[in-house]
């Protein structure tokens, strides 16, 4: 029997002679319409209310498979040999010396928490408040782009241009939201440019994703005065755009690890190695304004759970 | 019969999608990982000829261009797997009703990934989205056909009969 002759579609007419090339034509015009129509309709492109409408549908599948695998993928934590353990132990012990050290001069401590309070009340007019969520979809290397899916979206309270960090620093910023999840492009992403500020120097740059691809990933640090030469191990952190969109002020990115100065483009390159573990992102926050309404706890700038 | 046939497949398509987003990203190698969607095409193609597998790919391609998280240029995945669909069309041997060797799905399998992986490389090289060089595409384009070439083995086979069972006089 004939396959081409029992399709919906296909070789009524021509039987088994071979496919109709107006079909291919036809879905080889389609791919360049929508390629044409999404790369000049830029952020309000007609394509964008499509991939809305994608996310709303396939954001809460993803949001279940992940949970569904992620016990799965814990199964290789639960082997761990006598010599893990054995040094986890002497890791404890030695932390555990480190916290009696510590109490002993809690007095300075205490002082220092005092300005540290001031530093929160700072944070708190500033409204860094943190929608936690979780990762559940991530983009393969095959597309070349650094983007993740995070379990939140505009029900959470999360809206476009808001960044996303996590314990270590800065993850991205928000790109676009369904009602459930959220799209984040990561800073290591070549397309990815956030202002940047050398904590030591106060120096301020552009960090630039080196969009590589697997599991590291780094960035390149551009500075604008072209005479200041950046060195190695000092800190970078946000420089912060206006209203806080889409990078509030003042995260840490990460450490400069390499220097280049070319003497050809006489400016000085700086490699910098983010703090964040791109390859393990599992828990992640998304700065919101403070008070902002959520369907889930939101962590407010002074610790609070609201 | 053929809106069962097709609401099954893109079903598949849309299984194939949310495991390459959510699960494999766990086993990924370098970042990379398989890609299941195309490999339904590619099974497709095999079973029902180029015209059919044209048009899952297009659907295919449309899903993995708008589905979270993809950000790049819609229309990319799309025009690379309609290609992938009938390439691979083509190569299915003519006496219909013959299955395709092993051999001949392993090889088909692997030249469809890589074609489908540098068609969508190519797109991205021309509209500048994103701005990769071509020493990064050639190992991720590597390890992605040495991945779909694993699977193959393992996926193929069922996916070909389930596709097949679906096809009305057979099943």
């Amino acid at each position: 029997m004939a396959v081409f002759s029992t399709g919906p579609r296909s070789g009524e007419r021509y039987g088994s002679r071979g496919p109709r090339r107006s079909v291919l034509v036809a879905l080889l015009l389609a791919c360049a319409t929508l390629i044409t129509l999404d790369y000049h309709g830029g952020t309000d492109s007609p394509v964008e209310p499509a991939r809305r409408a994608m996310g709303e549908v396939f954001g809460p599948v993803e949001s279940a498979a992940a949970a569904a695998v992620r016990p799965v993928t814990a199964v290789p934590d639960w082997f761990r040999s006598r010599s893990d353990m054995r040094h986890e132990i002497a890791t404890l012990t030695a932390e555990n010396s480190d916290l009696r050290q510590q109490v002993n001069t809690s007095g300075v401590d205490r002082n220092r928490l005092a300005e540290y309070d001031d530093l929160t009340s700072a944070a708190k007019t500033l409204g860094q408040a943190l929608v936690p969520a979780r990762v559940i979809g991530i983009g393969a290397s095959q597309t070349f782009s650094r983007t993740v899916t995070i379990d939140a979206g505009s029900k959470a309270g999360i809206a476009p241009d808001q960044t996303v960090v996590n314990a270590d620093g800065l993850v991205g910023r928000v790109l676009r939201v369904t009602s459930t999840t959220a799209t984040v492009l990561l800073v290591i992403d070549a397309e990815s440019v956030v202002g940047g500020r050398i904590g030591d120097s106060m120096q301020l740059g552009f960090l630039h994703g080196r969009g590589d691809l697997g599991r590291s990933g780094r960035l390149d640090l551009e500075l604008v005065d072209d005479s200041v030469v950046p060195s190695k191990g000092e800190v970078v952190v946000t420089w912060g755009s206006q209203g806080g969109a889409p990078y509030v002020t003042g995260v840490p990115v990460g450490r400069v690890t390499q220097v280049f100065s070319s003497l050809r483009q006489t400016s000085q390159r700086a490699v910098i190695q983010p703090f964040v573990d791109f390859g393990a992102l599992d828990v992640v926050g998304v700065v919101v304004p403070s008070g902002t309404r959520s369907d889930r706890a939101v962590v407010e700038a002074d610790g609070r759970l609201q | 019969m053929s809106s069962l046939k097709w609401a099954v497949t893109v079903a598949l398509v849309s299984l194939a999608l949310v495991l390459q987003v959510s699960f494999f990203p766990h086993l990924a190698v370098h970042g990379v990982v398989p890609d299941l969607c195309l490999l339904v095409v590619v099974a497709a193609a095999l079973v029902r000829g180029p015209e059919q597998a044209a048009v899952l790919g297009f659907v295919a391609g449309v899903l993995l261009d708008l589905a979270p998280p993809a950000d790049h240029v819609a229309g990319r995945w799309a025009l690379a797997l309609v290609v992938v669909g009938y390439v691979a069309g083509r190569v299915r041997p003519d006496g219909t009703d013959t299955r395709p060797t092993a051999t001949a799905v392993m090889t088909t399998v692997a030249a469809s990934s890589f074609v489908g992986t540098s068609v969508y490389a190519i797109t991205g090289l021309l509209l500048q989205d994103p701005v990769v060089s071509v020493a990064d595409l050639l190992p991720v384009v590597l390890i992605a056909v040495v991945w779909d070439v694993l699977l193959t083995p393992l996926l193929m086979p069922g996916l070909m009969r389930v596709l097949t069972a679906l096809e009305p006089g057979r099943a």
